[in-house]
């Protein structure tokens, strides 16, 4: 029967072969056509403007200093849908995230990294810092001046979902470090701070971009938890006079790493060009660039040159200080089960 | 191997089974006249089977991994069994909505004359033209707060842009298409002698409509509007801009296992989607057996 | 009493068309008008700008060459099924037509998903092909065949049932009038089907152009390169950069408006080929 059946299609199958095979052909031939060199950078939502520019600077100072042209590719997206694109084989040269967990995925989901990866370059490989503000409508008309204040009745909060957004887990642990610091605080007290201020969210975007968007296009909320550079940008360029920020008295130093992807720098042989480009972000050059964009630079010089347009937090802390590294942070908080779960009751 | 037989050409029962070549011997009418049957057949089956079936065989296996008590558990999270029933919920108001008003516009389009006709009839299509990122887009600039309908909505207090009722209106909007065209040409081909001798006999509007045009028109009526629901199940472009995707409220079934494929668990990803597959095959062969009792229906007639 | 019973049933009938056109405008209408408002709020100049710019050009390269791809493959696959179902008999032939309407009725994203399972680093044939340089997914491969699947059904979906009604009649006349296998289709099935043809492969293109979820899940989001027409509007949209959305999805929604005046005008030459519609949409 079967063998009936295979003489008689074999001409279709034939047809179909051909036709398939353009597609498994495609890929190849698309890579011998790309002579200049190209790198891809994943990096996470709010890193848009900053790497434009970042590219721009770095692919001319290479062109003037080797005559070859390197084309630098970007995909953004919420810190961990990018994590997990790189873990599913987007083949990213250099990943750029919003937090250490994200990056600490693509060697545990993937071995796409070795695990001392944050050891490879200075500061555990975060060439820039930043922290959470409150981003508030013109006047401030809740009168919202610290994390207190957000779970007041009436308070809407705008921030994205942490399971998906690294912004998000920064201003969940900011809020956490804030709610176990206060006076006769317990874990009971804290979570309860932390089941209402998400009581108090109305729309979980996936990533701080869309929430971003839903408050500054869409009108909803009273306070968007919000990265320091993109409550800037939004602050100064997006509508002017039409947002506030108000700094709390104690916020967290988020640390977003970056780092080259082994695997595919060494597939691709682009490990050169890739770490060139990440050793760009700690030249004072690139340094300027992160502070113009609104990130705080590390380099003290240009930390100093603009030290005036970064509002000062009073207090301060670190994600090694207050949860003792972000495995452990992952773990009690974003892990399936972990509070976040249990305050919103997946 | 008992499928794979059971889709190649059999004799027809009945037959006595031919020596040789058994495959080309079909019916009298065909017997071996047209050619290409093996070719066209082949590519066919090749076809479907490296586009669709292969495909979508990783997703049952992988499911399969977790096992049915781990399987039981992921899909009644209470954040999933949230999402599950929005997206059937959503999809079946939208249905029920567009059953009303497809059934209202099929009518008026049918059978009354006025300016403008052929251009609200190709209008029908348009939802299904449209990409559904426009659509997405598009209804979120019209219902958020600050849109067009949406701040007259704030007025009366409705909130529809990331709420509930926004997914609703975007599933309203992907459906209505079906349950329109649907019912077009059966709206068409109903005798109107009927409607008018109940008529004459008394009746009243609404009872003609309720004892002699709904028994006629219902299982038609029933499979567009099932079409509509099937479409509305699964939509994710239109909806995901408009929904506001808050977790146990606003977040569509196919949202959820694009976020546990963002959080590395993909068999729990795929235990969703085999839900709604499930769901989808359930509805696909429900749809074709009302297809054909509404056409023996019609014939009988 | 003719007059008091008509005045009262004609105002029901313009009612009911009342609420019909109200439905249709508020829901239909209204967000095809609020796209090409949006897109020119600021004037023609931003407009053109960002239709100008490289990346949504790169967006619009892609688009087309991932409908030039599935479109034809996809061609080819409804006339071959066609061409077996209507024209033979064989047992399973309902579940063949059952298996062919399954990408209709699945969510795009489960779509995607399933090609990521097939093709990604974590996947089941993935990291076989990455080790060897293969990269379907996150690459424009993976955007084609995801864009494939979903179209898949169009073209066979018009054809089977307009070869059904025709029957074999002038192909036999053909063949024992000495015609080979390919002229009979050439010069006789295929005029008999061009419309339908013609048809299927317009509701396939807008389709392919327009396709979201499923593209969505297995494009990695790469400016320039795999980023297609409608995915390109979302970056646009998050990036607070509404001309640029509205632009671009100003040019799907035209892509749109004229798929449906081409339909129109295919209707009124064959009207037999709106039936299929009720099934396609």
């Amino acid at each position: 029967m079967t063998a009936r059946i295979t003489r008689r299609s074999a001409a279709g199958l034939i047809a179909a072969a051909l036709s398939g095979g353009y597609l498994a052909a495609r890929p190849r031939a698309a890579r011998a056509a790309d002579a200049p060199i190209t790198l891809l950078n994943v990096s996470y939502d709010a890193t848009r403007e900053l790497y434009e520019a970042i590219d721009a600077a770095f692919t001319a100072q290479w062109l003037s200093q080797y005559r070859q042209k390197i084309s630098v590719l970007q995909s953004h997206g919420g810190s961990g849908q990018q994590a997990s694109a790189i873990v599913n084989g987007l083949q990213a040269d250099v990943a750029t995230l919003g937090s250490a967990f994200d990056v600490m995925q693509l060697y545990t989901q993937a071995h796409l990294i070795p695990e001392n990866w944050a050891a490879r370059l200075p500061y555990n490989s975060s060439p820039y810092t930043s922290t959470i503000v409150f981003l508030v409508r013109r006047g401030n008309p809740k009168n919202v001046r610290d994390w207190a204040d957000l779970v007041r009745p009436g308070v809407q909060v705008v921030t994205p979902n942490p399971k998906t957004s690294g912004a998000a887990r920064w201003a969940y642990l900011a809020a956490w470090a804030w709610a176990s610091r206060r006076s006769g605080s317990t874990e009971a007290t804290t979570k309860s701070f932390m089941k209402t201020l998400y009581q108090h969210v109305p729309v979980l975007d996936a990533g701080a971009r869309g929430a971003t968007d839903t408050f500054v296009e869409r009108g909803i909320g009273d306070v968007l938890l919000s990265w320091e550079n993109e409550a800037l940008l939004a602050a100064q360029k997006l509508g002017r006079g039409m947002f506030s920020i108000v700094v709390p008295a104690l916020s967290i130093l988020a640390e977003p790493p970056v780092t080259v992807v082994d695997k595919v720098v060494d597939q691709r042989g682009t490990r050169r060009f890739a770490e060139a480009y990440l050793q760009f972000l700690y030249t004072p050059q690139g340094q300027q660039i992160i502070a113009e964009n609104f990130y705080r630079p590390r380099s003290p010089a240009a930390a100093q040159q603009y030290a005036a347009q970064f509002p000062a937090v009073a207090q301060m802390v670190s994600v090694e200080q207050a949860f003792g590294g972000w495995a452990r942070a992952q773990a009690v908080h974003f892990a399936d089960g972990g509070t976040f779960d249990q305050i919103y009751g997946q | 191997m008992n499928e794979i037989v059971q889709a190649l050409p059999q004799p027809i029962a009945g037959r006595p089974r031919p020596p040789t070549r058994a495959l080309a011997r079909r019916d009298a009418r065909q017997f071996r006249v047209l050619p290409g049957f093996g070719l066209t057949l082949g590519y066919t089956i090749f076809y479907v089977s490296i586009i669709v079936l292969i495909p979508l065989s990783t997703a049952f296996v992988r499911s399969a991994r977790l096992g049915p008590v781990r399987f039981w558990d992921v899909v009644t999270t209470s954040r999933v069994l949230a999402s599950l029933r929005l997206s059937f919920g959503g999809a079946l108001i939208a249905a029920l909505v567009n059953a009303v008003f497809g059934m209202i516009i099929a009518w008026a389009l049918t059978r009354m004359r006025f300016p403008g006709r052929r251009i609200f009839d190709a209008m029908i299509d348009l939802p299904f033209a449209l990409p559904t990122a426009v659509a997405g887009i598009a209804l979120t600039a019209l219902y958020a707060p600050n849109g067009w309908l949406g701040r007259l909505l704030a007025l009366a207090g409705v909130r529809v842009a990331y709420t509930p009722l926004g997914v609703v209106v975007a599933m309203a909007f992907v459906s209505l298409p079906f349950v329109v065209r649907t019912l077009q040409p059966v709206l068409g081909d109903l005798d109107r002698e009927v409607e008018r001798a109940s008529e004459t006999l008394g009746a009243s509007r609404m009872q003609t409509f309720r004892w002699v045009v709904l028994p006629s028109i219902w299982p038609t009526l029933l499979t567009g509007s099932a079409l509509g629901f099937s479409r509305a199940l699964g939509e994710y472009g239109s909806v995901i801009f408009i929904a506001g995707n808050i977790p146990k409220v606003s977040e569509i079934a196919p949202l959820m296992i694009m976020i546990k494929l963002e959080q590395y668990q993909y068999s729990e990803a795929t235990a969703i989607a085999v839900v709604m597959l499930l769901a989808s095959f359930a509805l696909m062969f429900g749809i074709n057996a009302l297809q054909l009792w509404a056409q023996r229906r019609r014939r009988a007639r | 009493m003719i007059g008091r019973q008509q005045v009262p049933e004609e105002l029901g009938r313009y009612a009911l068309l009342g609420i019909a056109l109200v439905y249709l405008t508020v829901l239909v209408a209204l967000p095809l008008l609020i796209v090409f408002v949006e897109a020119f709020t600021r004037g023609l100049v931003p407009y053109i700008a960002s239709l100008l710019d490289p990346y949504a050009l790169a967006a619009m390269r892609l688009t087309l060459l991932t409908a030039a791809v599935s479109v034809p493959l996809n061609l080819i696959f409804g006339i071959a099924a066609a061409w077996a179902i209507a024209k033979f008999e064989f047992r399973g032939k309902n579940t063949l037509v059952t298996l062919i309407d399954i990408p209709f009725a699945i969510s795009p994203v489960i779509s995607g998903l399933i090609y990521v399972l097939m093709f990604g680093a974590q996947g089941w044939v993935g990291p076989w092909l990455i080790e060897h340089g293969i990269h379907i997914i996150f690459a424009v491969p993976g955007i084609i065949l995801a864009t494939t699947f979903v179209t898949f059904p169009f073209v066979a979906r018009e054809l089977i049932p307009l070869m059904q009604t025709q029957g074999n009649d002038e192909e036999e006349t053909a063949l024992s009038l000495g015609a080979s296998g390919w002229q009979t289709f050439r010069l006789v099935t295929l005029p008999n089907i061009r419309w339908g043809l013609l048809y299927g492969v317009l509701l396939c293109n807008a389709r392919a152009m327009g396709e979201f979820g499923a593209v969505s899940v297995v494009s990695g989001h790469i400016r320039g390169l795999t980023n297609t027409l409608p995915l390109h509007i979302e970056i646009m949209y998050s990036d607070y950069n509404y001309v640029g959305a509205f632009a671009a999805a100003s040019i799907l929604a035209m892509l749109a408006l004229v798929t449906l005046v081409a339909k129109t005008l295919l209707e009124l030459r064959q009207p037999e080929l709106r039936a299929g519609i009720a099934r396609q949409a």
